[in-house]
Formats: C-alpha cells, structure tokens, sequence
C-alpha cells in the first residue's frame, strides 16, 4: 500500500479544517496535507448561502459561499496540498492515517500531528421517535438546503418544519422565497435553539408561526406524506391529548439538533465528553491522545464560523508549535486546571487550562442548560469568585464565552479548580 | 410619542432594541451595543430593508446552481419582485465571485452577483 508522510495531517475541508490548515503552515509548518471527503473545499458553507457570515472574521458580512472562498483563497496563496473525494477509513494511536479515494486507491499518511475537523451532522428522523408511515417527503433541513441551493431541485411545496435550529429558520425562508408555503415550524422546547435575529428575519418577515412546546404526533401518507398532526407538550415534553391540529402538507423538514461525527476519533482512543458528543481538550485544543488536537463542530457545535475559524486557528497554531518542538511538549511545571461547568453551565471548552503554557488571555467557551433573565456568568477560581458579570438573558442555542488571564491565574499558584455557573440575579 | 421594540438582526447578538418615534420621526434609539443597531432601528421602522440571497441555475459547470446575493440592502418590500426576476435565470459556467448576474434586478438599482466559484 502507498505509503506517505507528512508533519500535520488535517481531516475535513470545511471551514475549521481550512482555518486550521492555513494557521499550521503560517506558524511554519510546510509539510500539510487536508484530506476532504467532498468533491470541493468549503464543507457546510457551501449550501449555507444566506449572508450574516464574517462579521468578526473580515469585518464584513458574506454569504456562506463567499466566506469559505476567502479561506480556500488563503489555503491556494499558502500552497498547501488537498485532497478531494477521499474517506478517512481510520486514524491509529501512532498517527497513521487510511483513507482511500478513486486515484489512489487506499493508502496511508504517517502523520506527526493530526487536527480532527469532521464537522457534524443532523439528528435523523429514526433518532427522533416520529411516530407514522415512512413516506417520501420527510428530509432533515440541511440535505434540503443542499437540495435547494446546490442541486437546484424543490423538495416541496408545503411545508410543515419541525424543530427551530438556525437550519430549519433558515430554510423557513428559503423554501418561502422559492414559492413553497411553509405552514407551521413547531418547536418541542419552550423556547428556539436558534438564533434570535433568526426568528426576526425568517419567520416574522414572512408572517409564519412558530409553535413552541409543540411536537410531530401523526405522519399521514403511505407514498408521499399528506399531512402532518402537531400538538402541544406538556413539562415532561409528553404530548396533551386534546391539543391536536392537523396541517395538509407535502413534506416535513427536520431541524433538530446536530451531533459531532466523531467516530474516527472514538476508534481512535479519544476521550469524549458526553454532553456535547465531542473530545475533551485541554487550552491547546489537544485531545487525550497526544498530537491529535479537534476544532470546529467536530469538538462542540458551534453557532457562528466566525468562532469556527478562530478556534481552528489556535488548533493549527498548537499543532505546528508541537511538531516543530520534535513533536513532543513544552514541558511545563504547571499542573492543568480543570474547568467544572455547574449550575446551569452545561460543559466548557477547554476542559482544563496550564496557566503557565496558557496565552495571555483565553477564551473559554460553554453553553446554558435552560433560559435565565437577569442572571449573572460567574468564574471561581477554587471558592473565590472573580468573574461576575451581569447577562439581560442567556439561551442554549446562544454560546457563552469568559476570558481567562494568565496574570490572574498567577495570582492563585496553589488553584486546583475552575468553576463556571450561572448565578440568579 | 411611540415606542418601537425591535430584535436586531445586524449580527448574531441580537441585541433588544428600543425606538422612541416622534410621529414619522426616530427621536432616540437605545438597548443597541454598537452603531450597527442603531442604523438598523433607524431603518427598520422608516425604510426597513434586507439583502435577498438565492440561487440560479447554471449550465456547463460543474455544480447545477451558482448562489448569488443583492450587491446592497434592498426595501423589504420588493423581495419577492425579485425572487420573481430570478426565476428563469441561467447562466454559463465558469461564474466568479462578485460577477453581475442581473443588473438593476426589479428597478430597485441594485445588481445581482454571485456569491460562489462554479468552473
């Protein structure tokens, strides 16, 4: 089997691979391959063709397409090689990659270091428990995104959305402005996991209604679907009898969740965290296992690429410095610090920060469990608090970020932990 | 005097907004955390506007449809004119970023152009 070698190897083409990819090589790495499972760079930004991309990144705003052309620019400027329609089968512990395409058949990559940046995927209809028939007509939002804005075809032409992701807003308005009458988006949370301007700028424009605390309860149709019965939930999301209405329709999109595609890294001995289904990494983006670092929705799905490219940046910046270091640490006196998410602060990442190898300043990123009015983000370091900072309203489907110095953390020499909460006003 | 509540939608903050109107006029914005929203309030209760993005089809490329985008913010009023002028619309690959698709789509003086590479 052809066997090649190369200092980082960079799995997904997507935006955090892209970002990841061109940091590595301006922190003085040459030796890049990214490997792309797609027949093009640019991975989900290709499809997402609405603008409100690269207001932090470029201090502009871009559509999807414009935003990843940026980076695939700088990835040409900076040569880096790139494959394309190529599957990573497998990732081993020595950082030996099998990955196979047309051309090349199978083949492996010795690799010094790996940056994982798969990206993720939609929860599927069989994940969800949609009790009906298995007609045409049911697509998760992204694939009918695809559909819409690549392929050029019309999954339908009335909808019912079920799920209130940015996806399924923003498709609400796409298959609108396309001519479909999109009837409903129903929402089994008390409130949306999508983006409030969102909400403003594809269902209010367009006079559609959003119905939360509503789920799917019936799928008519045995070739196509026909119809669609929505009810009401109660507390324990447990549909109330009584509260039915039917919609006649002829498709149902899904917009309910996405989930990190993390089995290469699973295989590969990764320690995952369970409550965002991505590694756990310390501040370097460095998973368990040594040289292999994640970024992007690979590690946690994120709402913004603009957060994607920056943390994929740090991703390429650390695994250059590792592989120029003879691919061994910077040894650091320094213990890690773990990062404890509690009271109402789901998971962070990083999971632990060394405040001797740490940069000056870092941004910790985590997302709520529920919604909270007039609350407060609050960092301890052990039961000394030292950030305390008011928030009008904090929502899961909005990440959360504190900035941690090192000058504060050298203040606290003897500090075994980190605590990140939400406190009541 | 007339107060307004508005989300803004000028980054994915989506910072609570508060406009005061005197009448026809805006006599202050406030909930806004950058210059941003306070255009946008301005806008959004005199002349609210949007960028409308879409695809069209394209021949001889290597993908079946090219994304394309309002070069500017257009009067929300006119979207689906012209949603309606882009029905139809082919064009012959290879497409680049920022070429003119549709010139002055709807009468609104505003161009269409291709958000995507398509060779």
């Amino acid at each position: 089997m052809l066997r090649q070698v190369y200092d980082i190897v960079v799995v997904g083409g997507g935006p955090a691979g892209l970002a990841a990819a061109v940091s590595a090589k301006r922190n003085g790495v040459e030796s890049i391959l990214v490997l792309e499972r797609d027949k093009e760079l640019g991975g989900i930004l290709n499809q997402c063709i609405h603008n409100g991309f690269g207001l932090h990144t470029f201090k502009e705003e871009l559509t999807g397409p414009e935003y990843a052309g940026r980076f695939i620019e700088q990835l040409e400027e900076e040569k880096i090689k790139y494959k394309l329609n190529t599957m990573v089968m497998d990732i081993s512990e020595e950082k030996v990659i099998t990955a196979m395409n047309r051309e090349d058949g199978m083949f492996e990559i010795e690799a010094k270091a790996v940056i994982l940046a798969m990206g993720c995927r939609e929860r599927s209809r069989g994940a969800l428990n949609i009790p009906g028939y298995r007609p045409a007509g049911i697509y998760s939002a992204g694939t009918a995104q695809r559909l819409v804005n690549m392929e050029g075809y019309m999954p339908g032409r009335e909808v019912v959305i079920l799920g209130s992701g940015d996806i399924g807003l923003i498709m609400a308005r796409r298959m609108t402005l396309e001519g479909a009458k999109v009837k409903v988006v129903a929402e089994l949370l008390p409130y949306s996991g999508g983006l409030k301007r969102n909400i403003v700028q594809c269902l209010d424009d367009f006079g559609i209604p959003l119905k939360l605390s509503h789920t799917v309860v019936d799928i008519d149709g045995k070739e196509r679907v026909e119809g669609i019965t929505i009810a009401e939930v109660d507390e324990n999301r447990k549909p109330i009898p009584g509260t039915e209405e039917h919609y006649t329709c002829d498709t149902l999109l899904l917009s309910c969740g996405l989930i990190p595609e993390n089995e290469l890294s699973r295989s590969l001995g990764v320690e995952m965290s369970p409550i965002t289904s991505g590694p756990l990494v310390n501040e370097c983006l460095e998973t368990n296992v040594e040289g292999v670092f994640a970024c992007g929705n690979v590690l946690h799905v994120h709402d913004l690429v603009d957060f994607v490219s920056e943390e994929a940046g740090a991703a390429g910046k650390h695994a250059a410095e590792y592989v120029k270091n003879g691919a061994k640490h910077q040894p650091s006196a320094a213990k890690d610090i773990p990062i404890v998410a509690t009271e109402g602060a789901r998971y962070t990442v990083p999971k632990t920060i060394n405040p001797e190898r740490m940069d000056e300043k870092h941004t910790v990123r985590f997302r709520v469990g529920d919604v909270y009015k007039n609350c407060y983000v609050s960092v301890y370091f052990g039961d000394k608090r030292v950030i305390h900072r008011k928030r009008p309203v904090v929502a899961p489907g909005e990440m959360e970020e504190v900035v941690l110095k090192k000058e504060e953390l050298a203040a606290f020499p003897e500090l075994s932990q980190i605590t990140v909460k939400i406190e009541e006003a | 005097m007339e107060t307004r509540e508005l989300i803004c939608i000028g980054c994915p903050m989506g910072c609570p907004l508060k406009v005061e109107m005197n009448g026809e006029e805006v006599s202050s914005v406030t909930g806004n955390t950058c210059k941003r929203g306070d255009d946008y309030a301005r806008k959004e209760v005199t002349n609210p506007t949007r960028i409308v993005t879409s695809s069209v089809i394209v021949e001889g490329g290597s993908l079946a449809a090219v994304s394309v985008k309002t070069k500017s913010d257009i009067p929300k009023g006119k979207i689906f004119e012209i949603m309606k002028a882009l029905k139809g619309v082919k064009v012959q690959a290879p497409v680049h970023i920022g070429d003119v698709i549709v010139s002055n789509v709807a009468d609104t003086g505003v161009d269409i152009i291709a958000t995507k590479n398509i060779y």
